[in-house]
């Protein structure tokens, strides 16, 4: 049942050409079994394509901005959020549920395993003033700007 | 084998359209044991207020609506728009009025116990 693991509706997260690509390592795979030669691309849980990744949002108010990224299901402590160099990293590993171990599966569509997202910063934040808040399954990192990139609005006296 | 079978369009086509907005289909893992079927859906950004779980006969509808996202100057975006919807056919040994839900960080986990006479159980020849 390992290969139905990435197996996944139509989801926010996964790229347009995943699909694409799987298709094609699927075809690649079947023809080689058919012809009774080893797989050229063996299943590596942690090689898991780029569309299983989580998604994330970044945008931008005033005071500074704000990253989300969709984790349902996780707990606080397996998430690690990272500032260095301007570069955003948020990494940690989603736990199968362990009644899966022992059921008959139906359907496996969720996708699991350990993952990492990083993401360049546009611009300059206060890195003492970074909050973060995992609810409903989804982490929010605000990041308010740091004072030299806060637009400023500078009074010209005419004389 | 595969008991809660996926609904075909024509179910979500004959009921009123709720909203002109998009629904995203949540991923969900299903898994069989002796007693029940339980289903973990994925629906992050929904909670227990947003939840809407509906059975008809054997048809199980599960919606999540989930906070709009901020009109904000998105800079990148990969989250889906919109709410999360799939609709399931269900085996008939489900025992309906049993069913359980809750609602986990974006996790809905549902308990869909098999009725009595459908549980296997052994029978001794005398």
């Amino acid at each position: 049942m390992i290969f139905a693991k990435l197996q996944r509706p139509n989801y926010g997260g996964i790229s347009p050409f995943h699909r694409m690509v799987t298709l094609r390592d699927e075809l690649d795979n079947l023809f080689q079994l058919a012809l009774g030669q080893p797989l050229e691309t063996p299943f590596d849980p942690d090689r898991l394509p780029e569309g299983c990744l989580p998604a994330l949002d970044l945008y931008e108010d005033n005071d500074g901005l704000v990253v989300k990224v969709e984790l349902p299901g996780m707990k606080k402590e397996d998430i690690a959020i990272s500032l260095e160099d301007g570069t955003l990293t948020v990494s940690g590993e989603r736990k199968q549920d362990p009644r899966f171990d022992e059921a008959t599966v139906c359907r496996c569509e969720r996708v699991l395993g350990r993952f990492e997202r990083r993401v360049s910063l546009p611009c300059k934040v206060d890195a003492g003033k970074i909050k973060a808040a995992y609810t409903d399954g989804v982490l929010t990192v605000t990041l308010p700007k740091a004072e030299e990139a806060k637009p400023r609005q500078i009074p010209i006296n005419i004389k | 084998m595969n008991a809660v079978a996926e609904q075909e369009e024509k179910v979500i086509q004959s009921q009123p359209v709720e909203t002109a907005r998009e629904f995203i289909t949540p991923g969900v893992n299903i898994l069989e044991t002796p007693d029940a079927y339980v289903l973990e859906a994925e629906m992050p950004g929904v909670n227990k207020d947003g939840l809407n779980i509906h059975v008809e006969g054997t048809i199980l509808t599960l919606v999540g609506r989930r906070q709009s996202a901020p009109a904000a100057n998105f800079l990148y975006r990969e989250s889906g728009p919109g709410d999360f919807r799939r609709v399931f056919e269900l085996d008939p040994a489900i025992d309906t009025a049993k069913i359980t839900a809750k609602i986990e960080q974006g996790i809905l986990s549902m308990t869909l116990p098999k009725a009595e006479k459908a549980k296997p159980r052994r029978i001794t020849a005398s």
